[in-house]
């Protein structure tokens, strides 16, 4: 355990009663006293506090903005010379092959771009974007600030108590907040299919930071088990699972995060690794897609669970690649990559549980509505 | 009351008896979603994996306490998973075994044995 890393919350955790498991290299809370299930509950209908500061905070800076800008669309087929200022993204980093290295957040902070990585990648992320990027770019690791998320339908009314303006946010805004004090760079946007915000402050402010939205009555703390049923019942893509190196935008039904001024014929299309796979394949027929599955009983399947198009046919379709109990779904929730022949929306697939063929639907996701504060 | 090194609990009913998990079992799996019981009139031998279990986190098995029949099962606790962890003792019973070897019982560990296993 000596080797796991720990977030500036680590302490607080542990007083929270939090069982803590490794992640990422870090040792994080899984759950806390009240369970996945209510944690769940409450961030949909509360508000619910993460300790997600063991995701990789970095600036990416240039002479200006643009500069940064520019050198990250060699990375990222997204267009951030374009992005507002003080507005938020969601991209990815692409391979020659037009597979997803990492998916990330991108925001416009005036004079940088402020960009948010997952943790396991965030090691091999910046040195990517080291080595590519031009040397009058500098890409610096934040290590001495904490991240917090705080999500439910309550969010906007907790953070406002701390500082009124978080309530003037929009969806996928960001904004610089006092917060008791401290200074915390915050975007209104999260991982759970809720409104509400994702907070960086200094590590010596965050316990405070983070009791101080504890102290609310509507904000309880929640671990990484209610954070994945969160994002699964939202139908958001867990990297390393539903997503990888050899995912593509296209397969991933991610296309919607490639704008048209990046695409064929737009004003700045491609120029990003994998280009012509990922630009070729748009609007194209590809092999296999993500999907969102509803098996239809009551057990839930998980990742790795194989899929076939009939009860007795040997050739698997597909794979689950993240599943489980969805608590506001109220049922098992889950998604996987599927042959393109098999995915509309309707079909019946069967996943193979402990050697019995069991009938799953591919459905619409979200399974939740969302609940973001456009 | 009986209790087995895998976390259940056996309570003598007639010439059967009631099987469930510990308190300490379902805290230790959090919350149940998904129960899947054996048949009745099954005939299981000891250590049978003939229930499965899945926790929001995992699933699991529960084995055959000892060699016998199935008598009855929860099917209050199939359609509704969290009895076991509001009401392990109780309402979260998970199935009756009518033993084919009383003996077997001898075997299994008291509540003082069970508690120090725990610690």
């Amino acid at each position: 355990m000596s080797d796991l890393k720990q977030t500036p919350l680590h302490a607080l955790h542990l007083t929270l009663g939090a069982k803590m498991v490794p992640f990422a290299g870090y040792d994080m809370p899984v759950q806390y006293p009240m369970g996945v299930m209510k944690e769940h509950l409450h961030t949909r209908s509360k508000a619910g506090l993460f300790d997600v500061s063991h995701m990789g905070q970095v600036i990416v800076r240039g002479n200006t903005y643009e500069a940064a800008a520019q050198g990250l669309e060699t990375l990222i087929p997204v267009d951030i010379l374009g992005l507002g200022e003080n507005r938020q993204r969601y991209g990815f980093f692409t391979n020659a092959n037009g597979g997803i290295t990492d998916d990330l957040m991108l925001a416009n902070r005036a004079d940088h771009v402020f960009v948010v990585v997952n943790a396991a990648c965030k090691d091999a992320d910046i040195a990517h974007m080291k080595s590519a990027l031009e040397p009058d770019i500098t890409v610096t690791e934040i290590k001495d600030r904490a991240l917090l998320a705080l999500q439910g339908p309550a969010a906007e009314a907790v953070l406002a108590t701390l500082d009124p303006r978080a309530g003037d946010m929009r969806f996928m805004d960001v904004a610089t907040l006092d917060l008791n004090g401290t200074e915390a760079w915050v975007s209104r946007s999260g991982y759970t299919g809720e409104d509400g915000y994702e907070i960086s402050v200094p590590s010596d402010a965050a316990s405070d930071v983070a009791q101080a939205l504890l102290d609310h009555p509507d904000v309880e703390p929640i671990g990484l088990g209610a954070r994945d049923s969160l994002r699964l019942e939202a139908g958001l893509c867990l990297y390393g699972h539903d997503i990888n190196e050899t995912t593509t935008p296209m397969e991933a039904g991610l296309t919607w995060a490639i704008q048209k001024v990046r695409r064929s014929d737009g004003a700045r299309a491609g120029g990003f690794p994998g280009a012509d796979n990922v630009l070729g394949q748009i609007g194209n027929p590809v092999a296999r897609k993500r999907v969102g599955l509803l098996p239809t009983g009551r057990a839930p399947m998980r990742e790795g669970v194989v899929l076939y198009a009939t009860e007795t046919s040997d050739t698997p379709v597909g794979e689950i690649t993240s599943g489980g109990f969805g608590p506001t779904v109220g049922g098992p929730v889950a998604m996987g990559l599927i042959g393109a022949d098999h995915s509309a929306v309707g079909t019946t697939l069967y996943g193979e549980l402990r050697g019995k063929r069991l009938p799953v639907t591919v459905a619409i996701m979200p399974f939740t509505p969302a609940n973001f504060k456009r | 009351m009986k209790y087995t090194e895998e976390h259940e609990w056996l309570r003598a009913e007639g010439d059967a008896y009631v099987v469930g998990i510990t308190e300490h079992a379902t805290t230790q799996l959090g919350d149940l979603v998904f129960v899947e019981l054996p048949e009745v009139g099954a005939t299981v031998s000891a250590d049978d994996e003939i229930v499965v279990i899945e926790s929001v986190k995992a699933a699991s098995d529960i084995m055959a306490p000892v060699d016998g029949e199935i008598t009855e099962v929860n099917t209050d606790l199939a359609d509704d998973p969290s009895l076991a962890n509001s009401d392990p003792l109780g309402k979260g019973w998970f199935f009756k075994i009518k033993p084919s070897d009383a003996s077997q019982l001898d075997g299994l560990l008291d509540e003082a044995a069970y508690n120090a296993l725990i610690g």
